[in-house]
């Protein structure tokens, strides 16, 4: 039986009195590709953090590979070596090389050797296309690259889902599609990704689900082919012509 | 004000000439008795610079120790911190000193244990409980000034807590905490002086003897404030270089 990969079943949750998610369903299987878009303050970055534990939901239930979230620090554990997570302004360890922004994860949380991990590291960067500035700081390389970095610092893990929260937003325009293309080719090669973006370009080319959020909710789900054509509910619709518009 | 400015070294070259008011002699290096003086004296630097030393490290182990909890997401953790740092801030160092080294034997006692507290060692304990409420609240302010990112991103590579604060969070603090945390090293050396009246022989304890053999107090005084003066400008020197350097850092 193949379970899927992410199931969140009725999950909602609180900031305060905000009722920021409201019964939020969503099933992602291994290998698909699920693009969340909606206006913003809709709660996309919520869904996403609840995922991967940044942020606890207080009601209904979350499970990566059949493992239920809970409060117990091995199902947090758990996610944490499955789930990976690119953020909108790239979070790189200022501090560090490149390099060993890549190779911390692996060296301290996984336990390879410093060479392993180096071998590992290398191999992701010439993965994202940045093959030469290993050991150059973060502060040194343009946002389209910082970005890359970050997505082979997710890779570096070995993960079984990645979770994007808008990767895009924080880059100048021309910077855009070097990022998109690495996803693009992550996708390509089968890997289970979630990505809360605006680029309705890159989501036509490898979404399998399109999901729309307003107000804490999941308006509208559906094949990316409908989703665009012949969208259902009225504040899609409004929101696809907004945004597709330019 | 200047004026006032003007008078103070007036006063003391007219202590000079005149005998009466001033006795330069008892610190005079180039007599022999003077020497002598000025030797016992001197000599009580190392005690104030070992119990400083020794306190203000004890201080920044136990404040990273006391900040931690403070940083927590669960209030009773916070509490925690809340309740040291308010109640250790508001404690005025000489009674904890007393408390310390006449009190706390008496509680090891009464709980079977046999320590002794002598005082080099309740000089330092005083002094670096009472330092620690600063230190903390200087770890919690340059902790807090990095941004939830790194740590969030430092959870999502499976880093655990100590592994994040380890070699995320504390190597980009340090250069916001190091510089306050040297020049709280100005203030247990000045507060070190409290350590005479339990017998501690440092730097005050020696000018409070001498004057009283001698009976010069205002030169001995005088020559005890030079004392410290040197230790404190030698200190800011260092945290001014320091300073320097961690903003170097920050821009290279
Ligand atoms: N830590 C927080 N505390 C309180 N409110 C928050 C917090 N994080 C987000 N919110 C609020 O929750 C709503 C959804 O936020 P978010 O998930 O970031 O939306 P989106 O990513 O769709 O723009 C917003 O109104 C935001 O202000
Ligand atoms: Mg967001």
């Amino acid at each position: 039986m193949s379970e899927a990969a992410i199931e969140l079943a009725g999950v909602n949750k609180w900031f305060g009195d905000f009722h920021v998610l409201k019964d939020i369903n969503l099933t992602v299987n291994a290998g698909e590709k699920v693009v969340i878009c909606g206006p913003s303050g809709s709660g996309k970055s919520t869904v996403v953090r609840c995922i991967n534990q940044l942020e606890k939901h207080q009601k209904g239930a979350i499970r990566v590979d059949g493992v239920e979230l809970t409060d117990d620090p091995k199902s947090v554990a758990t996610i944490r070596s499955e789930v990976g997570m690119v953020f909108q302004q790239f979070n790189l360890f200022p501090h560090l090389t490149v390099l060993e922004n890549l190779t911390l994860g692996p060296i301290k949380a996984r336990g390879l050797s410093r060479k392993e991990a180096e071998e590992k590291a290398r191999h992701y960067l010439d993965r994202v296309h940045i093959p030469d500035q290993a050991d150059k700081r973060p502060i040194q390389l343009s946002g389209g690259q910082q970005q890359r970095v970050a997505i082979a610092r997710s890779l570096c893990m070995e993960p079984r889902v990645l979770l994007f929260d808008e990767p895009t937003s924080a880059l100048d325009p021309e910077m855009i599609s070097e990022v998109l293309d690495v996803m693009v080719e992550l996708a390509q090669e089968g890997m289970t990704m979630v990505v809360v973006t605006h680029e309705m370009g890159f989501a036509r080319k490898v979404a399998d689900k399109m999901i729309f959020m307003d107000a804490g909710e999941i308006v509208e789900e559906g094949h990316p082919e409908h989703f665009f054509t012949n969208p259902q509910s009225e504040r899609c619709r409004k929101f696809l012509s907004q945004i597709l518009q330019h | 004000m200047k004026k006032l400015l003007l008078i103070v070294p007036l006063l003391l070259l007219a202590g000079c000439s005149s005998s009466q008011t001033w006795g330069w002699y008892v610190i005079d290096p180039t007599t022999q008795s003077g020497w002598t003086n000025v030797k016992f004296l001197i000599s009580g630097m190392w005690a104030t610079i070992q119990i400083s030393l020794i306190a203000a490290v004890l201080s920044i182990v136990l404040g990273l120790m006391v900040a931690l909890p403070g940083l927590s997401e669960k209030r009773g953790w916070r509490w925690v911190n809340r309740i040291y740092v308010e109640f250790v801030r508001a404690i005025p160092l000489l009674p904890m000193l007393f408390w310390v080294f006449y009190g706390l034997p008496i509680v090891f006692q009464s709980m079977g244990l046999n320590i002794p507290i002598d005082p080099f060692w309740g000089a330092i304990i005083t002094l670096a409980i009472s330092d620690s409420a600063f230190t903390a609240e200087i770890y919690r302010a340059g902790i807090q000034s990095i941004a939830r990112g790194q740590r969030e991103a430092a959870q999502t590579i499976g880093l655990n807590y100590v592994q994040t604060m380890r070699y995320v969070i504390l190597p980009q603090a340090i250069r916001r905490i190091l510089p306050p945390l040297a020049n709280q090293f100005i203030y247990i050396v000045k507060m070190s002086a409290f350590a005479s009246v339990i017998g501690m022989q440092e730097l005050t304890r020696r000018a409070n003897e001498l004057v009283v053999t001698e009976y010069r107090p205002l030169e001995i005084y005088t020559l005890l404030i030079f004392e410290y003066l040197i230790l404190v400008l030698i200190i800011s020197a260092g945290v001014r270089w320091l300073e320097r350097r961690m903003g170097a850092d920050e821009r290279g």
